[in-house]
């Protein structure tokens, strides 16, 4: 049974802990699975609605030249599209379970997005505040945000995939 | 505006420099500068040794002159179903350093000719592929220019219509995408 997101996520202003919270992403690459995350990232939860942002220039990955890459055209543009932002538009809860629905804009491409979740009641922290936790995934598809790079493995299928997994590990600070 | 023409074709008689000629036309029909780069012959391969400050002059005069310019317009043969190596070996320069060549956001269109019947698809292909992996802007047009040595008269005009016109809306691309990006945010 669901009810209505006034009684679902904590009252009142939250904002994000950015050195104890992840933004990242994570697709089928070749073999295996590739990652990635964002350094500089903001949240907020502000009287029930959830909203995030990223820099795309924060991008961080274990290669240089594909962080480089990543910021270019061929994937997110970095120059002319320098965000990605999220706004909740309706949270459910049930137990710890989250169904958050919202809408996500890549590269000026704004979708409606479902997000699985878990929260946790907020706790008194050691630095004298309250927060919470949220655990937030997604699945998009890239290309419906024009992030349509692709190169052929030798048998001649993708190598990467279009279904995109985002994830966000975050802790939000309760504000005077 | 300032478009820099680059031919992958060293050649005195080369199709391609003529297409590039024609495309230039264009580029002034629409009040844009139009400029042949002319010394791609001169750049020596590509050597991270070499990569230093300062550079060779031929290299630093490719990367100058690229920086300066609002944005490039290629024409290529096609090698062995690829790029020509030292059309590959600028790009190779014009990528570096990493997160900061010369290419990077760089606004690029990419057309080709070749005397068989293909056009230079291959080389156009992959040269898209090149330009965009060291952070060009690459405008979607694509121009195949196959029997590349009937399409021009004995004054290395181009003589096809159908031809001039595919041209020309390329051209059209590429001025259609510096207009709004004159008044843009640039954060990069």
């Amino acid at each position: 049974m669901s009810i209505t997101e006034s009684q679902v996520v904590p009252a009142g202003t939250w904002t994000v802990d950015k050195v104890h919270s992840t933004i990242g992403f994570a697709v089928k690459y070749m073999a295996g699975t590739f990652q990635g995350s964002f350094s500089d990232i903001d949240a907020e939860l502000r009287d029930g609605t959830l909203t995030g942002s990223a820099r795309v220039s924060s991008i961080q990955v274990k290669d240089p030249n594909l962080e480089a890459h990543l910021q270019a055209p061929d994937f997110f543009d970095a120059q002319r599209h320098p965000e990605i932002t999220f706004a909740s538009k309706e949270i459910r809860r049930e137990g710890e379970k989250l169904n958050v629905e919202g809408e996500i804009t890549i590269k000026s491409h704004t979708e409606l997005v479902q997000i699985a979740g878990v929260i946790t009641d907020p706790i008194s922290d050691p630095y004298g505040g309250e927060r919470f936790g949220l655990q937030l995934e997604a699945t998009i598809d890239r290309t419906a945000f024009a992030i349509n790079w692709n190169n052929p493995l030798p048998s001649g299928e993708p190598a990467l995939a279009n279904q995109v997994m985002l994830i966000a590990d975050l802790q939000l600070s309760k504000q005077a | 505006m300032d478009v820099l023409g680059i031919s992958g074709s060293l050649r005195r008689e080369s199709h391609n420099t003529k297409l590039l000629r024609a495309s230039g036309e264009r580029f002034r029909e629409r009040g844009v500068e139009f400029e042949i780069y002319g010394a791609l012959k001169v750049v020596p391969p590509y050597d991270e040794d070499d990569d230093a400050e300062p550079g060779p002059q031929a290299a630093e005069n490719l990367r100058s002159a690229v920086r300066a310019a609002d944005a490039l317009f290629f024409c290529t043969p096609e090698y062995n179903s690829s790029i020509p190596g030292q059309l590959k070996n600028a790009v190779d320069w014009l990528s570096r350093p990493v997160g900061d060549g010369a290419l990077r956001n760089k606004t690029v269109a990419v057309v080709g000719a070749s005397t068989g019947m293909f056009g230079a698809v291959w080389a156009q292909a992959e040269l898209r592929k090149v330009l965009a992996a060291a952070g060009a802007r690459v405008v979607d047009g694509e121009v195949p220019v196959g029997h590349a040595h009937t399409r021009f008269d004995e004054r290395g005009r181009l003589i096809d219509e159908d031809i001039a016109e595919q041209l020309g809306a390329v051209v059209d691309l590429v001025v259609d995408e510096l207009v709004p990006a004159a008044g843009e945010q640039v954060t990069a």
